[in-house]
Formats: structure tokens, C-alpha cells, sequence
């Protein structure tokens, strides 16, 4: 079996401005959030997201990374709007395509089958379909000759997702409640990188979770990054929950630039996934104080 | 069991949300929010015992699962991850709760911006579900405050009303906005032109409190029934079992 390790900065090097970069995961759940990171050091910009999103999206666009998202949400979950998101959604300086949940679930599947759309009635009648002039309807070719809405493939240049475990040759494995789409981000990414929070022997898979949670081979993937608390501070259970009080920070640096400067400085601009664990552990151990 | 015997609004609010689910039988329940969940999981248990409740994760669960309980505890019934749920939505059978920052006659919600669509004053939560839910299923709107959210026309529509749904044909035959139901009382749309109507009025409120928080033409009927009042099993589903810690009571001012 081939051997895909290597690191994020690699799977940053084969980003370029201009792209259109799927994110796996689900809002503030199980998103690549050290590859996320690799992305912001480097010097690429003018990207075009495709995301269920959460902080990926939200850390991108304040960071001027982004021309423009397509999206089915962006919300921090527990904070149900993402602020930074918000804010470039307000100031206009993101374009966008906004998608029916739903309809976006086809539009992975359309690109994961390398069809040009699926069919489905969600848009009809609301500012999905009256606001976003790119979107196209079909008249069905039988007899019932239903119009219906054409949702495009949302092809991409580059995916990239998170798992639990994964093996060296890029098969994934998730062990959480819900696999999300990821394995659809795998399949539609013209090429796919895959982090892991532990990069296991193919042969303990089974040990950690049942077949069914083998759902990414690695026919779909072209790289994989072992990091731990690569996820964070999204959730990533079974490995941990969501850090709420780094997220309700993150958060708040959204309501003047000083403060995300900072918070980019302190948290998103270190020079490796490392460097941030590191300081993950020092801000942890100052928390809870001197051990007696 | 509480020690006071009387049901307070939003006790009264969670049974009308309920009884949006009466004679539904054996679909999946989907409500989003703390009253609603609650709301879905005493219709389950008192007069709707078909109907399918997850643990807003990943899992159908069965029996009388609390408000952030564990699933665990309880007997799972079927894996319902998010891209199940979406199975579900275009299959029909489901029935959605969900909010509305605004909501006009015909039941055109918006939950998406507040000002311009493509360059919005406020962005709210966006179009999320609502478009596929409301062309796909039955449709409930829970409306904490009438007064802010009842609205003569919506910034944005994401979820279509009636009017909008009118133009579409055979293709909006699986729609059905089933009810409103706000702080002051419960609402429909079974009228000719399917425009709003009051359904019932929330005890201790006045038809005219009602009309001074619609800025739209209303159809009142002339004998309004109050809404239904919990009776002391559904007060204690809801009190002690459903949610012991008051989590209703924070959407209420």
C-alpha cells in the first residue's frame, strides 16, 4: 500500500490563490482546523470555500483569504451565528452562493458522481432560488415533466477533512456520532488531504471502531497529516468535545480588529501544528494552576 | 410535581406546539429548539405515541428522553445522522418546528437577514433547511415574540409562504404550513385564500393584545376558542421529567 504521510505546510504548498477549497465537517464539529491554519501562514488568497461552515470559514474570510464561500450554513453551533462571517457577510467583502442544506448534500453527491447537477424541489418558491441567479431549474424528461431545481456540482480543487483515525496509506476512519459528508468532500476534491488524530497500523482499525466506521478509503485521498487536536477547537469526539471557552474567545475577537489581531497573532500565526498544541497544553496547565 | 398546580405560558405554549403534531402518526418529529423538543416529546408521550424524536445528534430514541439527556440511557431506535434527516425531509415523512425572526399573512418565513439578501443590515441564521423542509413536509413555526416577528412583508423569504407556493403547481403539493404558534396564541391557514387565522387564544390574552401585534389583515373568527390548558400528567411530563431544570422558561421575558 503507498504511503501518503506529510505534513500541513505540504498540503498548504499545494494550495494556490485562486482555488476553490472544500472543508469537511459540520459547523463547529470535526473540521481540519490545523490544515485551516497551514492555509492562513501561507501566502495564498482569493479563495473560493465550499463548506458546511464554521471557524474554518470564519477564521478565512477575516483573514482576507477568500473571494468567495458557498456554503448550506456557517455557524459556531453553540453560538448559532459565526461572527466573522457574519461580519464579511455584512460588509460585503466575501461573495457568496448560499444552499439549502439539503440541496448542498446534493451538490457534494453530484460532484463525488461527476454528474453536472441533482434534481430536487428545496428552492423552489424561496430567496435560494429568486436571489442567486446562477442556480438553473430542469423540466424533468418524463411524463410527469416536473420543473425542478438543477443543483450544481460543487466541484473543487482541493478537500480537506478530519477523522479520528487514519492508516499511513489514507483509508479514514470516524468513531464519532456522525460521519457528516466527509466521505462526498474526499470524492469531490480533485485532490484530497486527510488529517487524523492518531495515524493507526491498517490492522487496528477494527479495534477501535466497527466497519462501518471505515468510511473513507483511500482511493480518494492524496495525503494524509497526523494531528492530534487537529480538530480543535471544534469538537471531535470520541478524542474530545468542543473547547467552548476558546470558542466564546475566538468569538469575541470578531467585534474589533485589535482584538483579532491579537488572537491571530497569539493563536492562528504560530509556525506549526505543534507550536499551537504546545500552547494548548501551557494554557491548559495555567488554568488549572499549580499541581500541590 | 410543582407546587403550583397552574400552567404557565410557556406550558401552555409547548401543549399548542404539541397539538400542531396530533394525528401525524408514525413520522419524524423534528423540532429545533428547547420549547419545541419539549413540545414534540409530550405529544410522543401522551397522544401521538407513533411519531419518531432524535436526541437532536445523531440517534432516534425511544422513550422520554430529557432536554440535553443522553441517549444512552435510553433505548436507540434508529441512527439518524444529519444526511438520514435530509433522507427523511425528501421522503415527506417528517415534520419540522422552526423559528422566524419575521412571518407574514401567507407564511412567508425569514430567518435569513434582516435588510438586502446580498448585502443584509443584520445576518441572521441564513435560508438554513427551511427551503427544502417547507416544500418537502409539514412545516410549525414557534414565534416567541408576536409582536416583533409578525411582519407585513419578509426582507428575505426562506422559508415560501402560500402565496408563493400558489405559483408553483403540482410541484408544491407535499407543502403545508401546519401551524403558528406565538406567545399570544395559535395560528393556521384554513382559509379560502390560505391566509393567516387565529386558531385559539392563549389564556389571559385579549383578541385585542392580538390585534395590536398584527401588523396584517387577520382572520379572526367569531368564536375563538383559548388555546388547550396542560393537563396535571402533561404538567408533570413537562416539570419533572422533560425539564426539570426550567430550560423553557429562558425564552420568555
Amino acid at each position: 500500500m503507498p504511503d501518503k504521510v506529510m505534513t500541513e505546510d505540504a498540503v498548504a504548498a499545494e494550495i494556490e490563490s485562486g482555488m476553490t477549497i472544500g472543508i469537511g465537517g459540520w459547523g463547529s464539529r470535526r473540521k481540519p482546523m490545523s490544515m485551516v491554519r497551514s492555509i492562513l501562514r501561507s501566502d495564498v488568497d482569493d479563495l473560493h470555500i465550499v463548506s458546511y461552515g464554521g471557524p474554518d470559514v470564519g477564521i478565512l474570510c477575516a483573514a482576507g483569504k477568500v473571494r468567495k464561500v458557498t456554503y448550506g450554513f456557517v455557524s459556531l453551533d453553540s453560538i448559532p451565528l459565526e461572527p466573522h462571517f457574519r461580519a464579511a457577510r455584512q460588509s460585503g467583502t466575501v461573495d457568496f452562493t448560499e444552499l439549502d442544506e439539503g440541496a448542498f448534500y446534493l451538490g457534494l453527491m453530484a460532484a463525488a458522481h461527476r454528474v453536472p447537477f441533482y434534481p430536487t424541489r428545496a428552492g423552489l418558491g424561496s430567496a435560494m432560488l429568486s436571489e442567486n441567479p446562477d442556480l438553473r431549474t430542469v423540466i424533468s424528461p418524463y411524463d410527469d415533466g416536473e420543473e425542478l431545481v438543477a443543483i450544481p456540482a460543487l466541484d473543487m480543487d482541493v478537500a480537506l477533512i478530519h477523522m479520528n483515525r487514519a492508516d499511513r496509506a489514507g483509508n479514514g476512519q470516524f468513531l464519532g456520532p456522525d460521519l457528516y459528508f466527509d466521505d462526498l468532500f474526499a470524492m469531490a476534491g480533485r485532490r484530497t488531504y486527510m488529517s487524523a488524530e492518531k495515524i493507526v497500523p491498517t490492522e487496528e482499525f477494527l479495534s477501535e471502531g466497527s466497519v462501518h466506521t471505515l468510511r473513507i478509503p483511500r482511493l480518494h485521498v492524496d495525503g494524509v497529516v497526523e494531528a492530534p487536536m487537529g480538530a480543535h477547537f471544534t469538537e471531535c469526539p470520541p478524542d474530545y468535545d468542543r473547547d467552548e471557552d476558546f470558542q466564546r474567545e475566538y468569538a469575541a475577537t470578531a467585534k474589533e480588529s485589535e482584538a483579532w489581531e491579537a488572537f491571530r497573532a497569539e493563536w492562528l500565526d504560530l509556525p506549526s501544528h505543534d507550536a499551537y498544541r504546545q500552547k494548548l497544553i501551557e494554557r491548559s496547565d495555567a488554568a488549572e494552576g499549580p499541581t500541590p | 410535581m410543582t407546587s403550583d398546580d397552574r400552567a404557565t405560558l410557556d406550558e401552555i405554549c409547548i401543549v399548542a406546539l404539541a397539538e400542531a403534531f396530533r394525528g401525524d402518526g408514525e413520522v419524524l418529529c423534528n423540532p429545533m429548539g428547547p420549547v419545541p423538543v419539549i413540545a414534540g416529546r409530550l405529544a410522543r408521550a401522551t397522544f401521538e405515541p407513533d411519531l419518531m424524536l432524535t436526541d437532536t445528534i445523531a440517534y432516534a430514541v425511544s422513550g422520554n428522553l430529557p432536554l440535553g439527556g443522553d441517549p444512552s440511557d435510553f433505548t436507540v431506535e434508529a441512527y439518524m445522522p444529519f444526511r438520514s434527516v435530509f433522507d427523511q425531509v425528501w421522503s415527506g415523512k417528517r415534520h419540522v418546528v422552526m423559528g422566524a425572526s419575521q412571518i407574514d399573512r401567507h407564511g412567508n418565513q425569514n430567518f435569513a437577514a434582516i435588510g438586502p439578501y446580498r448585502k443584509p443590515k443584520a445576518q441572521l441564521l441564513g435560508l438554513r433547511g427551511a427551503p427544502g423542509n417547507l416544500i418537502n413536509h409539514a412545516t410549525t413555526y414557534w414565534v416567541p415574540d408576536q409582536a416583533r416577528a409578525f411582519a407585513t412583508e419578509v426582507d428575505v423569504v426562506s422559508g415560501p409562504g402560500y402565496d408563493k407556493l400558489a405559483q408553483l403547481g403540482d410541484s408544491a403539493r407535499f407543502f403545508e404550513i401546519r401551524r403558528v404558534v406565538t406567545n399570544l396564541g395559535a395560528y393556521d391557514f384554513e382559509t379560502a385564500d390560505h391566509t393567516m387565522r387565529l386558531r385559539s387564544v392563549h389564556p389571559g390574552v385579549e383578541i385585542d393584545q392580538i390585534v395590536d401585534a398584527t401588523p396584517f389583515d387577520l382572520t379572526i373568527p367569531s368564536d375563538v376558542p383559548e388555546s388547550r390548558i396542560p393537563d396535571a400528567e402533561e404538567l408533570r411530563l413537562i416539570r419533572d421529567v422533560f425539564d426539570p431544570n426550567g430550560v423553557r422558561k429562558s425564552g420568555f421575558r
